[in-house]
């Protein structure tokens, strides 16, 4: 079992959680009509053996969308924070 | 090296079994071949077999990082069928049906196909239309197909759980009679066996760190036993894919994910098919020695660990029960994990890539083993000709940037719905 440690309701269990895949990959601007960024964005993923920042949805508890950083050989996790954090700050720039 | 026949296994036996020549060469790898596949898997040796039987091209090494049957080859559950639906998937299923059908003969060696019949069952009225269409499209192809209703079914196999009150009534299944299971070593070492007698290196304990480019070509590989030069290079390694493209620079529409497989302890005969669950991801059958071999669904996360999770330990079981409620008190034998590549719409990838001298087979989902005969049949093909034959043109690296996918489940772009 992962042990996911959720920064509202504590560590819990990854059944608790719904997978949503690569954090990594970058949806282009609505307006962006280049067919290369979106067939990267929707289709391509560097899918690493080791470190993948990922997303995490906690459904069956706070049911927010976590970033989670874990190894995909061990499965050791190194942590995880709100995605609405991350990407306010990416906002900020 | 002599053919297997009856009669060496006589004469074998009078000394105890003893004087059996090893079954392939244990060969130093050579400063360059014509070919280097990369995976020593069912699929890179057929691969090698195909290229050196039918083309001719016997000037080739399988690099293998382990040893013969020790990954994907050795962990599935063993199924063959060719009961496809969409687009070039029918053909190309039933074409390695086909080799199946005649692969023991061909290789000299017993992989064991036993066409005990593959069926899938319907819990409702929709369900059972969906598979009278599956059905029909399968006999436009000139493959079996039958429809068994209910009491068919229950004819056929009486011990499931007919009653109205399980959570997904059973109401019939879509039949392929010429579907089953084949003894998965065998299809390794037979491959392996075969092509060696036809002049390939298999080189085992070799593992592929890096590929050369010169020229925007490929020209070879650094591997833990050196440098080894090569006209083309077929990768197939599959669960590994996007690993080792990477070295090439490559990115891939695929995601690697861990699937499990179980099986219980031995028990007198019980399953005389391939049984697949209509209402979840759930297929049994029983193997020579006794044991119910299953499995389900993916773990559902991104995995390179050749390990599973007890989550879907319980979900997979709760299936089995509830689609058979006799198979309760049976124990667990062992249950293991297999890495495998999940592409974007659940098909595989064999094709050349965007660089010269490379090509690739991999993203074969749930599907690698009973694809293994035309996966290197095909592949072999594309090696020697630089391009893709007929069966695997569907099968193209660059399909989901032109909008030609090949999705039989309809789950779209996410590697773990499939």
């Amino acid at each position: 079992m992962l042990r996911i440690p959720c920064p509202f309701c504590g560590e819990r269990d990854h059944h608790e959680f719904a997978y949503g895949g690569d954090a990594t990959v970058t949806r282009p601007a609505l307006n962006d009509s280049s067919m290369e960024a979106w067939y990267r964005y929707v289709f391509l993923r560097r899918n690493p053996k080791g470190r993948h920042r990922e997303f995490w949805q906690h459904v069956s508890g706070c049911r927010s969308w976590l970033i989670v950083e874990r190894d995909t050989a061990t499965h050791e996790i190194f942590g995880a924070r709100m995605a609405a954090d991350a990407t306010m700050e990416s906002n900020r720039g | 090296m002599k053919p297997y026949s009856a009669w060496k296994l006589f004469t074998h036996a009078l000394r105890g079994h003893r004087g059996w020549p090893e079954a392939w060469r244990k060969p130093e790898p050579a400063a360059g071949y014509d070919v280097i596949i990369i995976g020593g898997g069912g699929h890179g040796l057929a691969t090698a077999y195909y290229l050196a039987k039918n083309h001719g091209i016997t000037n080739v090494a399988v690099l293998e990082r382990g040893w013969i049957g020790g990954g994907n080859v050795g962990r599935n559950t063993t199924i063959v069928r060719s009961n496809y639906w969409i687009g070039g998937n029918t053909p190309f299923y039933e074409w390695s049906m086909k080799l199946w059908e005649g692969l023991s003969h061909d290789l000299n060696f017993n992989v064991m196909l036993s066409q005990r019949g593959h069926m899938i069952l319907g819990h409702s009225d929709d369900q059972m239309q969906a598979h009278l269409r599956r059905a029909n499209t399968m006999r436009a192809h000139g493959i079996d197909a039958e429809i068994l209703d209910r009491e068919a079914l229950r004819h056929e196999v009486p011990w499931l759980d007919y009653s109205n009150n399980a959570r997904f009534p059973i109401h019939g299944a879509i039949l392929q009679r010429r579907g089953g299971t084949a003894r998965h070593d065998a299809v390794a070492w037979g491959y392996a066996r075969a092509a060696d007698r036809l002049g390939v290196d298999i080189i085992e304990n070799c593992e592929v760190h890096d590929f050369i480019q010169e020229g925007g070509r490929i020209t070879g590989v650094e591997t833990s036993r050196g440098t080894i030069r090569a006209e083309a290079v077929g990768m197939a390694v599959a669960g590994h894919s996007s690993h080792l493209a990477a070295r090439a620079g490559l990115e891939l529409p695929i995601e690697s994910h861990v699937l499990q497989a179980f099986v219980t302890e031995p028990i007198k005969p019980l399953i005389d098919h391939v049984i697949a669950f209509g209402a979840g991801h759930f297929y049994i059958s029983q193997s020579d020695k006794g044991g119910l071999v299953f499995g389900g669904a993916l773990d559902g996360y991104n995995s390179y660990a050749q390990r599973g999770n007890l989550p879907v330990v319980n979900e997979v079981n709760e299936i089995a029960l509830a689609m058979a409620p006799s198979l309760s008190r049976l124990r667990l034998l062992r249950h293991w994990g297999g890495v495998m590549d999940m592409t974007m719409d659940g098909s595989p990838i064999i094709d050349r890539t965007e660089l010269e001298g490379l090509y690739f087979n991999g993203g074969w989902n749930y599907l690698g083993f009973k694809a293994t005969p035309a996966s290197g049949w095909t592949f072999a093909h594309t090696i020697a000709h630089g391009a893709p034959h007929e069966l695997n043109a569907c099968f193209g690296l660059d399909r989901f940037r032109v909008g030609h996918h090949l999705d039989e489940e309809g789950t779209g772009p996410v590697p773990g719905h499939h």
